[in-house]
């Protein structure tokens, strides 16, 4: 008897061939089927939905309530969408102190006022107290579309933009919890990335925002649906000191870090250089950088390869397990 | 098998405690292992104890015949 | 350190190390005995660039994952699944491996019970000490870098009366498996790459007996792309100059007679054995255990009844044992990447980061993706 292991909740393959076994088959709905960040509804109308639940509940910059807005807000923008309404359902256990609600709902206001959403509708369970931890966020998110990412457009050639730096929210929840020892100055970048809309206009040809899974799992996904290889170097990579830090220490790979609030960008080589100094002037993108190409020069289509600072190449998997430190 | 990193070391408390300082994070460990290590010392920790002292020397040596390396390869 | 990670200084040290490989009579095979080397080599790509220098690497037994047979890992497995409010405590890479019983990740702790990573064997005690009511069982893995740091737990704990806290001991000495490996003739190695950490312990003497007894040289090597080709370099020239030794390529690190407050802790507190190693079986006094008066700390006798069998069996069809050995690469088992993959494994190899299985298949095969 197969029993649900945590990873098939980490965004790494075990989910991939979840969606792709299970939940795509039973509805066989084309719109489904693309499994992209959210559904394009016929009238221009963009809809996506996504569950929050982070131990502890508040940590350095942000807390699940900020999340919960931004990540579903995310989820329309990668998509081609301007965010506007938003649903908000609780599960809450048993003996929650109201003292944290209130912060948690304080906190869902004012992410929503920043990313100019409305939160219209929504629902509160209460569960026995151990059959839930705290609380648990649902939200789903309705946008206008703008915009449809052009995947079939991708060309070798094709630049890949960053915006910024890997890992600091995975490692923020992380120390938040008090484990390893380990003390720093890291920060959850959870924010809204608004800001990206206008790329859209601009010749941005497909977007993603780096969540579970990270950067390489993001880009594995999409070297898998394009006809040439992609890749990456790591020396432009963009990393915050108190994630390189970690990385050493700890032994986890920034490339499959979780980020929330940040978006890696498609775009036409001659365009390129424009989007980036966009994204720049934006305070959210002001680390952002060209970290690679569609290419054919090396691998094989499918493949999402890494030019190490020791200049070697290696292959990029997506993530395959839960994030654990080790010692060795 | 042995993940380690060198780290400076900030402080050092009672019953071979203290805390060492990493590209800017500071990481809890046990010095008990190198009782010669005082504060400002670099050590090599693995598995939150310090297990050596880096020997500044041999350091600067390796550094040196580094950038002479990448010198001679440039020209 | 990034001048070891320079291109510029990487290209000049192949060049040379292309040189002297070129001179020698036959492909140069070096043993990374150590995990965290054949990461580097990988992570880096350095593992191409060498092959293409001329350079054929293999992985060791440096692997304490890996190595650790089934039986010790099901006993981890029983004390958590079996005993109700008990904390086991473990290394990260210790909890994915799979048994018959399932993994540590994948069993169901008993009522209260629960598994907890950790980073440092202190955390461990710490929680020992908090929560007296708590049994704390920390699952104390690896070799002669990390057993210094379980040792200092259990003096700890016993001169704190804790009777909470015990540890699963899977503790092994690398210079007795070197030995078995070089016995066995089964790979030919012509120079060890020796493990950095384990040496800023031990020191430079116990490998002594591979360049005397059995003129195999071998150098000490640092972890960053350029500490590992200083010690390819150092090991071809012992090659081309017939003179075997053991190299101290780290020492920034490293003194050449290791740390001795370190190996104090560890001989008061522990015994060797005759241990059993996964692949390379039986070897003479290459394992730890707890000296008579620490034996109450020992987990495996509190939770051993629990732990069954003294030969838990590897999962069917897995060579975890034949590639520990460099006796297989892992692309030659029938299960590797088919009915064992990272997400779902069949051999600890395929688990731990530095498992040498989930090295090859994240990673790919040498040259994989080069124009």
């Amino acid at each position: 008897m197969t029993k649900v292991s945590l990873e098939l909740g980490s965004g790494g393959r075990l989910m991939r061939e979840f969606l792709a076994g299970k939940i795509v088959p039973a509805f066989r709905d084309p719109l489904l089927g693309e499994l992209s960040d959210a559904a394009h509804l016929p009238g221009g109308i963009a809809f996506t939905t996504d569950s929050y639940v982070v131990d502890p509940l508040v940590f350095p910059g942000g807390d699940i309530g900020a999340l919960a807005v931004n990540g579903t807000v995310n989820d329309l923008v990668v998509a081609g969408a301007e965010p506007r309404f938003l649903s908000l359902a609780f599960i809450l256990e048993e003996g929650l102190e109201t003292a944290t609600l209130d912060r948690v709902i304080g906190s869902v206001r004012n992410a929503a006022r920043r990313a100019g959403v409305r939160v219209v509708t929504g629902d509160t369970k209460v569960v026995r107290r151990g059959q839930g931890d705290k609380i648990y966020i649902n939200t789903a998110g309705v946008g206008r579309t703008v915009a449809r990412p052009r995947l079939d457009r991708v060309r070798k050639g094709d630049k890949l933009i960053l915006t910024g730096t890997l890992g600091d929210h995975s490692l923020a929840v992380m120390l938040a919890r008090g484990e390893f020892g380990l003390r720093s100055s890291v920060r959850s970048d959870c924010a809204p990335l608004l800001f990206l809309l206008p790329l859209w206009r601009a010749g941005a040809r497909w977007m993603r925002d780096v969540t579970r899974g990270g950067l390489a799992t993001v880009l594995s996904e999409l070297a898998e649906r394009l006809p040439c290889p992609v890749l990456i170097e790591e020396d432009k990579v963009p990393l915050s000191r108190p994630v390189r830090a970690a990385s050493d220490l700890l032994g986890i790979d920034p490339l499959y870090m979780a980020c929330e609030g940040k978006a890696v960008i498609v775009a036409p080589a001659a365009k390129a250089a424009a989007l980036l100094a966009r994204v720049r002037r934006h305070p959210l993108g002001r680390r952002a950088a060209v970290i690679g190409e569609v290419q054919g020069r090396v691998g094989r289509p499918g493949e999402l390869l890494l030019r190490t600072s020791a200049g070697g190449l290696r292959l990029l998997e997506p993530l395959t397990s839960e994030l654990l430190p080790r010692i060795c | 098998m042995c993940l380690a990193v060198p780290a400076k070391i900030v402080r050092l408390e009672a019953g071979g405690q203290g805390a060492a300082s990493y590209m800017g994070s500071e990481v809890r460990a046990n010095f008990s292992l190198v009782p010669q290590a005082r504060p400002g010392d670099w050590v090599i920790i693995h598995a939150g104890f310090a297990i050596s002292v880096v020997d500044a020397k041999e350091a600067r040596a390796t550094l040196r015949l580094f950038k002479e390396m990448a010198a001679a390869e440039r020209r | 350190m990034k001048e070891l990670r320079d291109p510029a200084a990487l290209r000049g040290l192949l060049e040379d190390i292309r040189a002297r490989a070129g001179r020698l009579r036959r492909t140069p095979r070096l043993m990374e005995v150590c995990g965290t080397h054949t990461m580097a080599l990988f992570r880096s790509g350095l593992t191409p660039l060498l092959a293409e220098a001329g350079v054929e690497m293999v992985s060791g037994p440096g692997c304490p994952v890996c190595i650790t047979p089934n039986a010790v890992h099901e006993a981890a497995i029983a004390a958590v699944t079996g005993a109700e409010g008990l904390t086991l405590a473990a290394f990260g890479d210790m909890t994915r491996v799979p048994t018959r019983r399932g993994s540590l990740q994948t069993a169901v702790p008993a009522r209260g019970s629960r598994l907890r990573i950790v980073y440092s064997p202190e955390e461990a005690l710490d929680e020992a000490r908090r929560e007296p009511g708590r049994e704390v069982v920390f699952f104390g893995a690896g070799f002669e870098t990390t057993i210094p740091a379980v040792a200092y737990t259990v003096k700890r704990a016993a001169a704190e009366g804790l009777r909470n806290f015990s540890v699963l001991p899977a503790l092994w000495l690398v210079p007795p498996a070197l030995k078995a490996v070089l016995d066995a003739r089964e790979v030919a190695v012509d120079g060890f790459i020796y493990p950095g950490h384990v040496s800023a312990v031990i020191g430079a003497g116990p490998y002594e007996f591979a360049a005397r007894d059995y003129g195999v040289p071998g150098a000490i090597a640092g972890f960053e792309p350029g500490d590992i080709l200083l010690a390819v370099r150092s090991v071809l020239g012992q090659m081309a100059a017939g003179k075997p030794e053991v190299a101290l390529e780290y020492g920034r690190a490293v003194a050449r007679e290791g740390n001795a407050a370190a190996r104090a802790l560890m001989d008061e507190v522990l015994e060797p054995y005759d241990a059993v190693w996964r692949g390379l079986g039986k070897i003479p006094r290459s394992g730890l255990r707890f000296r008579p008066e620490y034996a109450g700390f020992d987990a495996g006798r509190r939770y051993a009844a629990a732990g069954g069998a003294e030969a838990a069996a590897d999962m069917k069809g897995c060579r975890c044992g034949d590639v520990l050995r460099g006796a297989i690469r892992p692309e030659s088992c029938r299960l590797f990447g088919k009915a064992c993959r990272p997400d779902a494994p069949a051999g600890p190899c395929m688990v731990s980061y530095e498992g040498a299985c989930l090295i090859h298949f994240k990673y790919g095969p040498a040259g994989r993706g080069r124009t």
